[in-house]
């Protein structure tokens, strides 16, 4: 028990002791944090903003002619059935007239095309616009909608697809990559304010070694004040992520309201209700993991 | 108690190897009382560090109450470690605590109970004749009273050895004896003392057994006797 309050309290001690050391390792895991939130924010948001777009993403499907509507039913259960299929569209050979003539003539009183009504120019135009979940699995659905019989062409918008694969890619890996280099700093400084705690204490742990005390109990207070380092480091930036991120969306809805129909931001309680667990644990994490790379060089019984 | 049996051991350096200590035989039993003398450098602090068991030797085995601490688990330290008491020349107390705090503090590392301690900690206190300074901080207090409270936080846990590096190396010739009575008053509860100096005064005078050694072996071995000069 004597082991565990110990240390607690002279982990707090050692912050004040190392003061400025403290705050310099506090203040790179409220970077690298805050960096990660703010990635984190984009990386969701985008995500959301992409998976409403996919769903708008389309593929649409003509038959051969004289494929009959019953048959083109059945082809639509087929695609229906498929997992990153989100919805699929009928569109007759009557609508796609109806269609094409209130695009064309949009006051709708031309005679000429009314009386075409009975010998639909469009007979043969029957398809199905199919809606994806995920515009990554497209290019193996059309391959599959392609091998179908009685398909005739397959109309897809690939690069628009690709383009949003490649771009969620690249968000994701650029900020993989900044992370990863911030948290590595982090740790560094961390093992370096606890390497000049244990300088500070050396009488003491060699005090402790002769007396008979255990690792844990000499290591005890230099793994606390790791831990308190990397949790302030991640309420920081957790406090200004909250404060920031309704006011960007709110400065962003207003300011850009032309975009207010593409961008849909995710509220907040959506985005910290996984950002405040996961910011706290890789702030404990980085404070644990950097003390312990310095104690199990330099303090051994 | 205590048997080193064919200890060596050798540093190696950037100017080639220095053997500190030449095939080390030694018995030492329970209860006695032990002056390792010699000069710097003739192997005493080797002797010292290794049955602290601080660093392992390069050839041969120490023995402590039977068992081969060169085979102790890096975890079983601190635990063997608890049955040895000891004090050094500079004292290494903690500065920023009272004299209370420094001997609690041995207890509270082997988990002794609250209630306990103060008890423990004023009876060695009174040992050591420093009842009333259990406030002070080291710093208010002279070398000779600092090297009693050492000795009062060595033997708080009454452990079975005490070892004792110089222990009158910074102190005046009125405070060494002091300590020495001190450490046979200890001596007398049963406990084994082995004292490392070379302080030839107090060795002539107390009349114990002296091991000396030179250049890393034992020249001489007097059951009971004075400071050997080599």
């Amino acid at each position: 028990m004597y082991s565990f309050t110990n240390g607690i309290r002279q982990g707090i001690r050692n912050i004040f002791k190392n003061g400025l050391f403290s705050l310099a390792s506090i203040g790179t895991i409220t970077a690298c944090l805050f960096l990660f939130g703010v990635f984190y924010c984009m990386v969701v948001n985008f995500q959301h903003i992409f998976s409403e777009v996919e769903t708008t993403v389309g593929v649409t499907v003509f038959f051969e002619e004289g494929t009959g509507e019953d048959r083109i039913k059945e082809i639509q259960t087929m695609i229906e059935e498929r997992e990153e299929v989100n919805e699929v569209h009928y569109t007759s050979a009557e609508e796609a007239w109806k269609l094409y003539k209130e695009k064309a003539f949009p006051e709708g009183d031309n005679e000429v095309l009314t009386n075409l009504d009975n010998d639909n120019p469009l007979a043969e135009s029957a398809s199905l616009e199919v809606y994806l979940n995920d515009a990554g699995a497209q290019k193996e659905l059309v391959d599959y909608i392609s091998a179908i019989p009685d398909v005739r062409k397959v109309n897809a918008s690939e690069s628009v697809a690709n383009s949003f694969v490649s771009f969620g890619r690249l968000l994701g890996y650029v900020s993989m990559a900044i992370i990863v280099i911030l948290l590595a700093v982090a740790i560094f400084l961390i093992s370096n304010t606890v390497r000049v705690g244990i300088d500070v204490r050396r009488d003491e742990i060699t005090i402790m070694k002769y007396l008979g005390a255990t690792d844990f109990f000499v290591r005890a207070p230099f793994l606390v004040e790791g831990a308190i380092i990397g949790l302030i480091g991640s309420l920081i930036p957790l406090a200004a992520m909250f404060f920031l991120y309704r006011e960007i969306v709110k400065f962003v809805t207003e300011h850009f309201s032309a975009l207010s129909s593409l961008l849909h931001f995710l509220p907040v309680k959506d985005i910290f209700i996984v950002l405040i667990p996961a910011t706290l644990i890789i702030g404990l994490g980085i404070g644990l993991i950097g003390s312990y790379i310095t104690l199990i060089r330099r303090v051994r019984v | 108690m205590i048997v080193l049996d064919h200890v060596s051991k050798t540093y190696q350096g950037n100017q080639g190897s220095i053997q500190a200590l030449k095939d080390v035989s030694l018995s030492i039993d329970k209860g006695e009382f032990v002056f390792v003398v010699g000069l710097s450098g003739s192997g005493k602090t080797t002797l010292f560090r290794l049955l602290l068991k601080e660093m392992e030797p390069t050839s041969g085995n120490i023995f402590m109450n039977n068992k081969n601490i060169g085979k102790l688990r890096r975890d079983q330290i601190p635990k063997f470690r608890r049955g040895i008491g000891v004090v050094f020349q500079d004292f290494k107390l903690l500065k920023n605590r009272t004299v209370f705090e420094n001997i609690a503090f041995a207890q509270r590392i082997i988990g002794v109970p609250n209630r306990r301690i103060k008890k423990n900690v004023m009876d060695v206190l009174k040992l050591v004749g420093l009842q009333d300074k259990y406030r002070a901080k080291p710093s208010e207090l002279s070398g000779g009273e600092q090297q009693r409270v050492a000795l009062a936080r060595a033997i708080v846990n009454n452990p079975p050895v005490l070892l004792a590096d110089e222990p009158t190396g910074n102190l005046d010739p009125t405070n060494s004896t002091e300590i020495m009575k001190l450490l046979e008053k200890i001596n007398k509860r049963g406990t084994t003392v082995v004292v490392v100096t070379h302080n030839t005064k107090i060795v002539d005078e107390m009349q114990k057994r002296v091991v000396n050694l030179n250049q890393g072996e034992i020249v001489s071995d007097e059951k009971k006797g004075g400071y050997v000069y080599v």
